[in-house]
């Protein structure tokens, strides 16, 4: 919890600027509103950081989230009765795209900057090429109701997003988080202490995959089917993760923290849009955030060494 | 230990660097009205819409409004057959014998709106025999492809050439070019030179753009506040639309509270309409540029658990659904997609040595509630264009997706 403290920090600065620009923002249906708004990008962001951490990257995110909406609005096309057999799908076609990331980068040793990269394109192209640019079909509303719908007060999503964040916590906590902790620090020394990288590694591809695929049901029931509604998502998340502290690189940072990273854009975002700025400036905002947090996070590393040394 | 620190460090930096990014916009004239916590209580005589879009041009826009009013000549049942206030051109010089060789400069199909155009262009062509061969390249909305496809189309022995333009000024020397060795037809968007023998399109973007604008300002009660939906700023065709609708709302008693660009991202949309209604309390009324992101909008207010204010869609299915199904007060302006079928005909009518207008302006109807139903059509694909005209070709309403 210590390490997600500064992330946290400014997170609720952030929060206290939007509530004095806008009062009745901390007011709990607002609140709960803007959680419901932030929870795919924070699902994406803890799925991201499993791939960060251990030193990968994983840049096919965005373009699985929208290939998961367009094919189940293709499966459902409208009809309810395959709502759980199309969900169990998606979630499995994360799952298994996961692995081949996974697979393609540990075994085949392809950097994971263009394995995932070129299932980015892979995944745009093959949805293009199926689509023709407009999406078929349509998700019903049993479908959506994940996205949309709610428990009383409480947007099932907020709930999905709980759920996650719980499982991330744990994942994180148990062995499997120290392995792949230990693997993102310093493979060849995890390796010789018998953690088995490549497998580690493969597992945190797939739960990147998995957070894709359940952040694609989120998306799909908020606001239908679209082929644009994964678009830049994959930045997003990095920004997230990169924006909790967490290093490039792997190896240090916590899973809070990059969720917490993304609640903070997603707050950014907010305030941006009250200040009547335009969405087009949102990647510019992305761009220098991860410039500035990889570069001030490089900087004062030599610093301290030096500081140890002397 | 060490890492804290540094990482506090990192952040309070970000924090500097953005936050005075972020207060310092709240400057700006406010294009964007979300400057409106600040300032709305001062005196403002744009309404809110901010400054007119260097694309208007007042001479096109008084022609839009007067060919509005204009009657078409030509059947109505067949409105892609239809021109408004046509000066016909003499052809004889193109007559030829069959069979044509028809070739086609496509700047894209990569959205729903070409993509049932492209459908109904070809299934025209396939109903005239005179028309042996169509060829037809998409330049994927790239304007260098298109350039070299309108060049490689000169060598496959075209006996006219029909180009849907990716953007106006680029591709102007490549039409120019074209023009001197085969006759060309261009539509939806133009080019900047006369040489084609025809130019088709509906009526235009200030029409569509003034049509939902009217619309609101008969529905809405003075004063009430109006929330503006683009998809970007920048594209012609799409700031024709908004700038028409600054116009109207300009000359009227309403508050545009923003106007805001939703890159047509269905959840981004959803996004700004909660945030306005979170912010303003109430939306009295939503306009937008086009119509694929209504339905989100729509549920913006469903989610809200409030009525859901007059609104402007388009012709898709998904909104005209909605629209019959919530009982909205709506209107659908359209960019018809029957203009797909124009230039087949226009280029039969050149080769056979018949006159054409020089500029054919089609008809662009309107969808209201007392004509929904007519436009309502179950069984076709929520993103199926209601104006296709291609209800009497072959192969309707399967090669467009729908079921019978």
């Amino acid at each position: 919890m210590r390490r997600a403290l500064p992330i946290l920090v400014v997170l609720a600065g952030l929060l206290a600027v939007i509530a004095v620009a806008q009062p009745n923002f901390l007011a709990p249906a607002a609140l709960l509103a803007f959680v419901k708004r932030a929870a795919p990008l924070v699902i994406l962001a803890a799925g991201q950081y499993f791939v960060i951490v251990s030193g990968e990257y994983d840049l096919s995110v965005g373009s699985l989230v929208t290939a998961e909406v367009v094919v189940a609005a293709r499966l459902l096309d409208g009809s309810a009765e395959a709502t759980w057999p199309v969900l169990a799908l998606l979630v499995v076609l994360g799952l298994l795209v996961g692995l081949v990331n996974g697979v393609v980068t540990t075994l085949l040793r392809v950097p994971s900057f263009i394995s995932t990269l070129g299932m980015l394109l892979i995944l745009s192209g093959a949805i293009f090429l199926w689509t023709g640019g407009a999406p078929r079909g349509a998700l019903p509303p049993q479908f959506r109701e994940l996205g949309r719908g709610s428990l009383g007060p409480v947007p099932w999503s907020v709930l999905v997003l709980v759920a996650v964040a719980a499982g991330a916590i744990c994942a994180m906590r148990a062995g499997f988080g120290h392995t792949l902790i230990a693997a993102g620090d310093n493979d060849r020394a995890a390796a010789l202490s018998g953690v088995h990288v490549a497998r580690v590694r493969t597992v945190a591809f797939m739960v990147s995959g998995l957070s894709a695929a359940v952040a694609a049901i989120l998306l799909g029931g908020f606001a239908g089917v679209s082929a644009q509604v994964g678009q830049g998502l994959e930045f997003q998340a990095i920004t997230a993760v990169v924006l909790g502290g967490v290093a490039l690189g792997g190896g240090r940072g916590s899973v809070v923290a990059a969720m917490a990273g993304a609640f903070t854009l997603e707050a950014l975002f907010t305030l941006l849009n009250l200040y009547g700025v335009s969405g087009a400036l949102e990647p510019a905002v992305q761009g220098v955030i991860i410039i500035a947090a990889v570069a001030l996070g490089g900087m004062s590393l030599p610093r301290g060494r030096a500081a140890a040394a002397s | 230990m060490r890492s804290t620190p540094r990482r506090l460090l990192a952040s309070a930096a970000l924090a500097v660097l953005t936050l005075p990014a972020a207060a310092c916009t709240s400057d700006r004239p406010p294009p964007s009205a979300s400057a409106a916590p600040a300032g709305s209580g001062g005196p403002r005589d744009d309404r809110g819409t901010g400054a007119q879009s260097k694309f208007f041009v007042r001479a096109d826009y008084d022609a839009q409004m007067a060919m509005r009013r204009a009657r078409p000549s030509g059947s109505p049942a067949r409105p892609w057959e239809q021109s408004i206030a046509p000066r016909l051109v003499d052809t004889t010089r193109y007559k030829k014998a069959p069979p044509y060789h028809v070739c086609f400069s496509n700047a894209a199909v990569d959205n729903p709106w070409r993509q049932v155009g492209w459908k109904t262009m070809q299934a025209e062509a396939a109903l005239h025999e005179e028309i042996g061969r169509l060829t037809a390249l998409d330049a994927e909305g790239k304007d260098d492809k298109q350039i070299s496809d309108i060049a490689e189309l000169q060598d496959k022995g075209c006996d006219v050439l029909i180009v849907s333009p990716n953007t106006t000024a680029t591709l102007t020397p490549a039409v120019s070019a074209a023009c001197a060795k085969v006759p060309v037809i261009v539509f939806d968007r133009g080019v900047r030179t006369d040489c084609p023998v025809t130019f088709i399109k509906p009526i235009g973007g200030y029409a569509f753009g003034a049509e939902a604008a009217e619309f609101l300002i008969g529905k809405v009660p003075p004063g009430g506040k109006i929330l503006a939906l683009r998809i970007l700023p920048g594209v012609d065709v799409l700031e024709t639309r908004w700038s028409a609708a600054k116009v109207a709302f300009d000359k009227s008693d309403l508050d545009v509270v923003g106007v805001e660009f939703t890159d047509g991202d269905a959840a981004r949309t959803k996004s700004i309409v909660s945030d306005y209604i979170q912010r303003h309390g109430r939306i009295d009324g939503v306009w937008m540029d086009a119509g694929a992101t209504a339905v989100a909008a729509v549920e913006a207010f469903e989610d809200a658990g409030l009525p859901v204010p007059p609104i402007n869609g388009e012709d898709q299915q998904d909104f005209l659904k909605k629209w019959n199904d919530a009982k909205l007060t709506a209107i659908a302006p359209t960019y018809p997609t029957y203009q797909w079928r124009t230039p087949v005909i226009a280029a039969l009518k050149i080769l056979k040595g018949e006159p054409v207008p020089k500029a054919w302006n089609l008809p662009q109807p309107t969808i209201t509630q007392e004509n929904l139903a007519t436009y309502l059509k179950p069984g076709m694909p929520p993103l199926h264009y209601a104006l296709c005209g291609c209800e009497d070709l072959p192969g309707y309403p399967e090669k467009w997706g729908g079921t019978s």
